[in-house]
């Protein structure tokens, strides 16, 4: 024991030590697990993103026509789609059957198609198309709206409606409720090609679930590099300090402790969330490098943050407003599209990167993370050499 | 050699000087007691002697080898125990040991076993496993001691360790640290209980506003101050009448009253006391009680820095 003991050891000590009252404190399994999970979950619920929808949603189609315009209209569109995967179509034989499978969520919404519909159009009358949405899967019926707009704008004649499933009689107002809440909810999915949305977007499950994990992470990394102003207060800090350990491995073990909470948040997150919301992270390779810098860059900017503060509670109040802030103007609590001109603030963020590399993971290769982790691993080493400045005041005698 | 010696250290806070200029050692299987107000300087001067405070100057020999706050060998030497419980109270007795343990370089299956050593000491071996925030003040205290001791220190250092215990609780941390020093170690003891002091250590420094005022046996320093018995009498009535038949007595140097109590200052309590209470019989007083009071530390103290040791 001459030379004291061995570092390494004394790294680990500590972080078993860090890693264990977080399980005993609760804040790993809070943070960690069930409040990112219970707000994806939450998010991806009034969203409507089902897993289902992935792959596109199921719509139950009605032909009543006795002209030859409807089955244009199943033939020439829906089955095209259905072809493609981007959704299931499902035929059937009455209105009342169509709602019912709506009712009962067999399908997301249907298409009526009326006994009139070729003779109207074709005596130069307006015909009506009708489309019954679930209230609860209101992304469904705003896509099938889409589609619905989009043939009827080939003939000028269509009017669209729109109906909840659950009126026997299209209510207007019911209707009107449903396309408003259709068109707040604008699932990052496109099914239209003159929609205007980019396509480069993650579906809602997926966006949700990373967002929220990596939201979350901030706090639970929180908890391990505040514990060090706990530590000073209650002379457990000053224990280390006389024990015959190098200093520099109290701040190495809270860092490590922190990256190591966050990563295995991360993880654990990363599999619930494709195993209960069927996310699609990407990947693993360049999902592994973006959550590793995405945790460093966390862990770094909340130690440099902490640093600052004089004591717990303060470093805790400061990290959960840079949380919410970092969150809202990084795109993970709405999407950046909803800040307009401040988009731009978004850069700033290791949200935005980290969203940003997921979402190019998913529609490139895998050297499309490349740049994002780089930024995020930039952000993470200048957290770091802040946070030791700082926070090497503390275990300065 | 001593192990432990401490010359010309101080320490200085903005324009502080909180330690000043102290110096003393302890020798082997010595228990040495720093004896002083709130604020006096002691547990600053512990800090500096274990290494987590840099002092502004002076030097500190631990065993004979220049000691600093980043001399781990040195370090790895001292057992300490702050003054304030400081152990993790979230978790186990036993995992704080072994925590801690791990720290001195004790390696898993060591650290175990010294763990359990510790429990065993201390007594708390049927506690082991329970978060210490379920403990009782005294308990915790008793962890708190027991940190101290996972590396087999040669220089024990406990600071106010009986602070906040019940009576119980402090008889039995002041007997597990006699016996520990009857088995050869070596401690620096504070407190401002001079009871403690008394009872417990071999010499004593008083330190007072950042200055060792005076150090020795407690023997060495009464002698040094010369300090006379008290003799404090209660009366059922007025004491003024015989005032002036008590200051004539042999051996008598003061005499003062205070209502119905009178205060003799002496320097052979038990010589005059016959004639004291002779004389106040003659004069027809009623005596309710006699306490005699033998010079003590407190007494030292009062005459070094005119204030009292809780003041
Ligand atoms: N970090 C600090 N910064 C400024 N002043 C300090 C600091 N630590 C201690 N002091 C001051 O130094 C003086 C000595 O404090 P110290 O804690 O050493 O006293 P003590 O003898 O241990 O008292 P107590 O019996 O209350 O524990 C006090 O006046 C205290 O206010
Ligand atoms: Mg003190």
């Amino acid at each position: 024991m001459a030379n004291g003991p061995n570092p390494a050891a004394v790294v680990t000590a500590i972080v078993a030590k860090d890693v264990r009252q977080r399980l005993r404190d609760g804040s790993f399994l809070v943070f960690g697990l069930l409040l990112p999970l219970g707000v994806a979950f939450f998010f991806n619920m009034l969203l409507g993103g089902d897993a289902q929808q992935r792959t596109g949603s199921t719509y139950a189609v009605v032909n009543g026509d006795d002209g030859t315009l409807g089955e244009n209209l199943v033939d020439g569109m829906l089955r095209p789609l259905d072809e493609d995967g981007v959704l299931d179509l499902v035929v059937v034989d009455s209105e009342d059957g169509a709602r019912e499978a709506v009712e009962d969520g067999d399908a997301d919404a249907a298409f009526l198609i009326p006994e009139d519909f070729s003779r109207s159009l074709d005596s130069g009358e307006e015909a009506v198309l009708t489309v019954v949405g679930d209230a609860e899967s209101p992304v469904a019926a705003y896509i099938a709206q889409e589609i619905g707009r989009a043939y009827a704008t080939e003939h000028h004649r269509i009017t669209l409606t729109v109906a909840s499933a659950f009126d026997t009689e299209p209510d207007p107002e019911a209707a009107a409720l449903l396309l408003e809440e259709a068109e707040s909810a604008r699932a990052p999915l496109t099914v239209a090609e003159n929609d205007g949305l980019d396509t480069r977007q993650l579906d809602t499950a997926t966006y949700y679930s990373a967002s929220m994990a990596y939201f979350f992470v901030l706090f639970a990394a929180m908890f391990n590099v505040t514990s060090i102003f706990e530590e000073r207060a209650n002379g457990t800090l000053a224990r280390m300090l006389a024990s015959p350990i190098p200093r520099w491995t109290i701040l190495t073990a809270k860092l490590s402790s922190g990256l190591l909470i966050g990563l295995v948040n991360m993880a654990v997150l990363a599999l619930a969330t494709t195993l209960l919301f069927g996310a699609e992270w990407g990947h693993p390779l360049g999902v592994a490098a973006l959550v590793l810098t995405g945790v460093l860059a966390i862990v770094g900017l909340t130690a440099a943050v902490a640093g600052f503060a004089s004591g717990s509670e303060q470093a805790a109040n400061w990290l959960s407003v840079l949380a919410m802030l970092l969150g809202a103007f990084g795109g993970a609590l709405f999407p950046i599209s909803q800040l307009n001109e401040l988009a731009v603030v978004s850069y700033l963020t290791p949200h935005r990167w980290f969203l940003e590399g997921l979402t190019d993971l998913s529609a490139g290769g895998l050297s499309a993370v490349l740049v994002p982790c780089a930024v995020l691993l930039g952000l993470g080493l200048v957290g770091t050499a802040v946070a030791l400045l700082r926070m090497g005041r503390m275990v300065k005698s | 050699m001593p192990v432990l010696e401490v010359r010309g250290v101080s320490k200085r806070y903005g324009k502080n000087l909180v330690v000043d200029d102290v110096s003393f050692i302890i020798e082997e299987g010595e228990t040495y007691g720093l004896l002083g107000p709130n604020g006096a300087g002691k547990s600053t001067t512990i800090g500096m002697i274990i290494g987590i405070l840099q002092r502004d100057a002076g030097t500190i020999r631990i065993d004979g080898a220049e000691h600093s706050v980043t001399n781990s060998r040195t370090k790895a030497l001292i057992g300490f125990a702050p003054q304030e419980i400081a152990v993790y109270k979230d978790l186990s007795a036993r995992d704080n040991l072994r925590f801690f343990a791990r720290l001195y370089g004790l390696s898993g299956a060591r650290a175990r076993a010294k763990a359990d050593e510790v429990l065993e000491m201390v007594g708390l071996s049927d506690h082991a496993g329970e978060a210490v925030s379920t403990f009782s003040g005294g308990m915790a205290r008793r962890v708190n001691i027991g940190l101290s001791l996972l590396n087999d220190p040669k220089l024990l250092i406990l600071d106010e360790p009986t602070v906040g215990v019940d009576p119980q609780s402090r008889n039995s941390i002041l007997e597990s640290v006699q016996a520990l020093t009857r088995g050869g170690l070596s401690v620096l003891y504070t407190t401002h209980y001079m009871e403690e002091a008394e009872r417990l250590c071999d010499r004593v420094g008083i330190i007072e506003s950042g200055r060792l005022r005076a150090e020795g046996t407690q023997r060495e320093l009464v002698a040094q101050v010369g300090e006379d018995d008290t003799v404090l009498v209660t009366l059922g009535g007025p004491a003024d009448k015989a005032l002036d038949r008590l200051r004539a007595l042999d051996r008598v140097s003061e005499v003062s009253a205070d209502g119905t109590r009178i205060r003799l200052l002496t320097e052979d309590a038990r010589g005059v006391l016959p004639s004291v209470l002779r004389t106040l019989t003659e004069e027809d007083m009623d005596i309710r009680s006699v306490e005699v009071q033998e010079p003590d530390l407190e007494a030292v103290f009062l005459r070094l820095t005119g204030k009292g040791l809780r003041e």
